[in-house]
């Protein structure tokens, strides 16, 4: 798949492209880069971020003195769905570290998949926290590991204390299928979600 | 380039250098873009090269047809606030044109939704 950044979204001269951004959250090793390489090609970019707290003493500050901010590489992917309509993945960095940088993420985003691994699903909380605060509609993505005990959907909605709209699906990060049918799970439940704040926003 | 490195040695460590290229700016002037905001070089402008870096003219070259912020980052292999502050002196100089996502409020038709699904499930 050609992916150099440099495909033409000029198809129709007079059709404005639209991007749309996806975030793939989940604690850290739940899944995020695999479900995002099962639907595209990974590529990485590099944020610098300023160190707070615990995260300076992980850091190996060796031979520079009062180093403030540390390189916090981010997973992202792309699925051009037509010239002009393309999807962007953005995998969020796993370390509570790292959180702050989520703010500028998700701004504008469209939705967002929280992974969930049932060994550790209290690794899921501070993700489906932060979106429901923000109102960014979201499913939670249940990562099949081998090996790991089944809990069925509403298990899990009952154990995330979800709302009873919030998708819950069952998924192996590895397969695409399985990736793909989270990602139009979250579609349609962004589009649900943003005809309810259009029909409240017409009725207030 | 190969000369200019030889100043900087593994001491000066990964978070050093790349300011080097922004003359140790670390905050764009303006806005800062969006990851998905895509950057098209202007065409039909001629290029004044003093004062651009080798960096804001392979910035130029990669976005002849629209690029994202995020591509144009992982291409060039820069940081993001790198990548930000090297398109703002672009953006100063005329030299790119900036298309801004539009707010998921507008992405309600529903015909682009159900085609970003259908899309997918063509995957």
């Amino acid at each position: 798949m050609a992916f150099g950044g440099s495909e033409a979204y000029g198809r129709g001269p007079g059709e404005a492209p639209v991007t749309i951004k996806i975030l793939i959250a989940g604690g850290f090793g739940a899944g995020k880069t695999t479900l995002v390489g099962a639907v595209t090609e990974i590529r990485a970019l590099r944020t610098e971020e300023p160190l707070s707290g615990p995260g300076v003493y992980v850091d190996n500050l060796d031979g520079v003195a009062q180093k403030a901010t540390t390189t916090v590489a981010m997973d992202f992917g792309r699925i051009t769905i037509r010239d002009n309509l393309v999807i962007y993945l953005f995998g969020t960095p796993g370390q509570e570290r790292f959180w702050f940088m989520w703010d500028e993420l998700a701004s504008g985003a469209l939705g967002a998949v929280v992974l969930a691994d049932t060994r550790r699903l209290a690794d899921c909380f501070p993700s489906v926290d932060f979106f429901e605060r923000r109102r960014v509609p979201f499913a939670v993505a249940v990562n099949c590991f081998e090996g790991a005990r089944r809990y069925r959907p509403e298990a899990v909605r009952s154990a995330l204390d979800l709302d009873s709209d919030v998708p819950v699906v069952l998924c192996d990060a590895r397969q695409r299928s399985s990736a793909r049918d989270v990602l139009i799970a979250l579609i349609e439940h962004a589009r649900r979600e943003l005809q309810q704040a259009r029909a409240a926003g017409t009725n207030a | 380039m190969a000369k200019e490195d030889q100043w900087l040695d593994e001491e000066a460590g990964p978070v050093v250098r790349p300011y080097a290229l922004t003359r140790g700016r670390t905050r764009p002037t303006g806005e800062v873009l969006d990851l998905i905001a895509l950057v098209t070089a202007v065409r039909g402008v001629e290029v004044d090269r003093a004062g651009l870096d080798p960096e804001h003219l392979a910035l130029l070259r990669m976005c002849r047809l629209p690029t994202s912020v995020a591509d144009l980052a992982a291409d060039l292999d820069l940081p993001l606030g790198v990548i930000q502050i090297l398109l703002a002196d672009l953006r100063a100089r005329s030299l790119i044109a900036v298309h801004h996502p539009a707010p998921p409020a507008q992405l309600l038709d529903p015909r682009i939704l159900k085609e970003v699904a259908d899309g997918l499930r063509r995957l």
